[in-house]
């Protein structure tokens, strides 16, 4: 309780601290920090969030804007705006046909929306963007209720196996990330996917009240959206979807510690990582060196302190991933997701 | 009566004058924002969140509740008067609350309007505070089967809705429910009725349905009117304000509508609309006026103001006792929360107080603004009316128009409209209600969504629905309210040997 009060009062201070800055900034002319010969953006810098406002989309864009300008990595304006709808595809088809070229325009997306484009059957793809960077994500955790008899994943797994269709999993949208870790596994397992009984809630909410009320053998979401009542003990965390600890000292898993006490699915037999990740993506038709500046602008933002505590405050996972490395990642992403809808009946 | 000296705290917090400042704040940007058609109150509050950045945790939630309960209250200003409802939650106070206006009692339906939300979010506030750890445990209880016998009993509402003729009822019925089928199917994420358009994909929005049906049919239909009759709208009419006998008819209902409303929004998937039905087929069925209601019957606007008012309150129990957001507004919230670094759910209460008692006694608080604010206003609101037909006619085809464009951006969300607004039209010429068309479009999705994860949870067994013992009791009283009446009637005829009965069946 204390800590957390001084907590808020830290950050409070911090705040005013830099609201103080920005208001001394804006009298001073301040030399731009880019090691490059940038002048990104070149006016105000839009931000599209392709889903409506409050989910995880426009949460991310909402504090891009607010970090890009209280690190004063971008010194003009910054405009967050919504175009909802279609999984995404909406705004991905906006931002191809209306903004190529336009390099003041960047549009939040993540793996959600990879799965969105074949569910939706969208004429645009993310094979015509210019990818920047990933920048968060978050594991997901396989629960049940406190009262259930399901101990560890092994306990569910035996039961799995023997009838898949007995065990019900709740979690979120048809084709979504929850229901894609579920086929995964089941695939993994040996399992058809398409037998899998998954029950789709519109939202983590509902989800959370079918397995808290039993109507649900067992859920399926992301950490963040059901930490709370895992911390509580009213669900027990049986799986999180992130990385053994590696050997070959690869990026460390940073869900907190709430995060490091869930024993992964690698750990306990099954291979498999999935993180719902959210990245950014600029239009079609931007030169090189522009690209260039933009994924300066967001490896300064990913060194910046503003940004690590935004990412420890949301129980996010630092994804930090850019320019070619992405290009590939991106690649590799769709062609396993697409494999996995067209087993699971969803696209054809 | 630790809930009590919490609450007092929670007023100790609350009630200094920089709070009181921004819950008066709050009051007044929702009310302006939810006057705008297509604006809700989650899109209200999500748009105004960043302003609070910089505001403390209990200063923030203070213009939050007022924003929350300004908005709702704005979007039914517009319901009553244009026939333009904002929200889903206002599309069944449009029904009475429009032709009220037109019979000159605008400002007595904008009066019950506010008391009555008052009344209803005061109530369902002290539920709020006494009630919510009780009502989380039962809501727990509510699975798909519940749901659906819920929604079963919702469509009772519908014989309400149906109007004189039974066959042009079921039309407008089943054109809402083919309206509610457009879109991604969501349990097996399958594309229906989208003629490869993308913007169908998120189906047609409800709201979108009722302001095609209510604003723009009527539209047309007073413009291929308005040389035969010249009076439709009477600005005002009898006293502007409330009657005594208005108040006789309107206290029940608010109390009827708060009991409905409070627990159904408790409910995780519970809503607002739901109760609105509730509520406007119980008052129909007890009222002393039926023949006012389609007409303009003040028990039609009180009760579902009510109940819209009591279920937003409602919301916060699973959002602030398990941290469950159950409608769009309460995820914005809870993303709210997170900003502060608060987590809601189970340890909220231990690890907050100051802060939860601190945003009950500002929605308190809100609720008492709202009404000092909007009473005064009704009077200039009803003003509205006395614009000239043609001219009010048209700012309410541009407000439409608007309000879709808001919450679609796109002309496919305005050629929807304009082609639902034609469908709107021609039930007018041939005298088919419209309600049936708009609750058939809102339950419709939810019933088939509900019945199909229920069968998916028994794995294909039916039975579900009656072993259940929730469910089978919520089918229970769905029963008795369709075939309650008619055994009556047999069996009052059969004991009388009055055969009068039989002329009015």
């Amino acid at each position: 309780m204390e800590t957390r009060e001084s907590a808020g009062l830290t950050r409070r201070l911090a705040v005013a601290a830099v609201s103080c800055l920005m208001v001394i900034g804006s009298f001073v002319p301040v030399a731009t920090v880019m090691a490059q010969d940038c002048e990104w953006p070149s006016g105000t810098l839009q931000l599209m969030a392709p889903a409506a406002a409050g989910g995880g989309w426009d949460t991310t864009a909402r504090e891009l804007q607010r970090v890009l300008g209280e690190e004063g990595i971008v010194e003009g304006d910054v405009e967050v705006f919504n175009v909802e709808g279609a999984g995404g595809t909406i705004g991905l088809s906006e931002l191809v046909s209306e903004h190529a070229g336009d390099e003041n325009m960047l549009m939040v997306m993540g793996l959600v929306m990879i799965g969105g484009i074949g569910l939706n059957q969208s004429p645009v793809t993310l094979d015509q963007v210019t990818p920047i960077a990933q920048l968060t994500g978050e594991y997901e955790v396989i629960v049940v209720p406190a009262d259930s008899p399901y101990q560890t994943l092994d306990d569910l797994i035996v039961d799995f196996e023997a009838d898949p269709t007995a065990i019900s999993w709740g979690g979120g949208s048809a084709g979504g990330t929850d229901h894609l870790l579920i086929a995964l596994m089941a695939q993994q397992l040996g399992i058809d996917p398409v037998t899998v009984n998954y029950v789709a809630f519109s939202g983590g909410g509902e989800a959370l009240a079918s397995v808290l009320g039993g109507q649900t053998t067992a859920g399926v979401s992301g950490l963040g959206e059901w930490a709370a009542q895992i911390e509580s003990g009213e669900l027990r965390a049986l799986a999180i979807s992130g990385r053994a600890d590696s050997a070959d000292g690869a990026t460390p898993v940073a869900e907190g510690d709430l995060g490091a006490s869930i024993p992964t699915l690698q750990d306990q037999g099954i291979d498999l990582e999935l993180a719902n990740w959210r990245g950014i993506v600029a239009p079609p038709e931007i030169s090189p060196e522009s690209t260039a500046c933009i994924i300066a602008a967001f490896d300064e933002l990913n060194a910046s302190e503003g940004w690590q505590a935004t990412i420890e405050q949301y129980g996010w996972s630092n994804l930090y991933l850019a320019g070619d490395e992405f290009d590939v990642y991106l690649d590799e992403q769709i062609v396993t997701i697409n494999q996995t809808l067209t087993e699971l009946g969803l696209i054809g | 009566m630790d809930s009590l000296s919490n609450l007092a705290d929670g007023f100790s917090v609350a009630l200094t004058p920089e709070n009181l400042l921004w819950a008066l704040v709050g009051v007044f940007l929702g009310t302006l924002v939810g006057v705008l058609p297509g604006i809700g109150p989650a899109l209200t509050v999500a748009l105004l969140l960043p302003v609070t950045y910089s505001l403390e945790p209990i200063q923030a939630f203070i213009m939050f509740a007022g924003i929350y309960y300004g908005g709702m209250y704005g979007g039914s200003t517009t319901s009553i008067l244009l026939n333009t409802p904002g929200e889903s939650a206002s599309i069944i106070t449009a029904l009475e609350g429009n032709r009220m206006a037109k019979r000159g009692r605008g400002a007595a339906a904008l009066s019950t309007a506010a008391i009555g939300s008052f009344v209803a979010g005061t109530i369902a506030t002290l539920g709020l505070t006494f009630l919510a750890p009780v009502m989380a445990d039962v809501a727990l209880n509510f699975g798909p089967a519940e749901y659906l016998a819920l929604i079963i009993l919702a469509f009772t509402a519908i014989t309400a809705l149906l109007g004189s003729s039974l066959v042009r009822g079921l039309v407008s019925l089943f054109f809402g429910l083919a309206i509610g089928l457009i879109g991604i199917d969501a349990l097996t994420g399958q594309p229906r009725f989208t003629f490869g358009n993308q913007h169908l994909l998120n189906g047609v929005d409800v709201v979108t349905v009722a302001v095609g049906l209510f604003a723009v049919g009527e539209t047309l239909w007073v413009a291929s009117r308005m040389r035969h009759d010249k009076a439709d709208v009477e600005p005002i009419k009898g006293s502007l304000w409330m009657t005594k006998d208005d108040w006789r008819r309107s206290w029940k209902p608010w109390l009827r509508g708060t009991a409905i409303g409070f627990p159904i929004g408790s409910l995780p998937a519970g809503g607002a609309e739901i109760p609105t039905f509730l509520s406007y087929s119980l008052e129909k069925k007890l009222t002393d006026h039926p023949e006012e209601f389609g007409k303009g019957a003040i028990e039609g606007v009180a009760g579902p103001e009510a109940a819209n008012n009591a279920s937003a309150a409602g919301v916060l129990v699973p959002l602030l006792t398990l941290g469950l957001p159950t409608s769009a507004t309460a995820a914005i919230m809870l993303a709210a929360f997170q900003r502060y670094n608060i987590q809601p759910g189970p340890q909220l209460f231990d690890r907050n107080p100051d802060l939860v008692w601190g945003l009950i006694a500002s929605l308190y608080i809100g609720n008492l603004m709202l009404l000092v604010l909007n009473l005064p206003l009704v009077g200039l609101w009803v003003k509205l009316l006395s614009i000239p037909r043609p001219l009010l006619y048209g700012g309410i085809l541009v407000f439409a128009g608007l309000g879709t464009w808001a919450q679609s951006q796109s002309v496919t969300g305005l050629v929807v409209l304009y082609a639902i607004g034609i469908v709107g039209y021609l039930m007018r010429r041939f005298d088919i209600p419209v309600g049936p068309a708009v609750v058939g479009g809102i339950l419709g999705p939810e019933a088939e969504t509900h019945f199909r994860r229920a069968m998916q949870i028994s794995q294909g067994d039916a039975s579900v629905f009656v072993t259940r013992p929730l469910s089978a009791t919520i089918l229970a009283v769905a029963v008795v309210l369709i075939f309650g009446p008619r055994v009556w009637r047999l069996w009052q005829r059969h004991r009388g040997g009055n055969t009068g009965g039989l002329a009015t069946e």
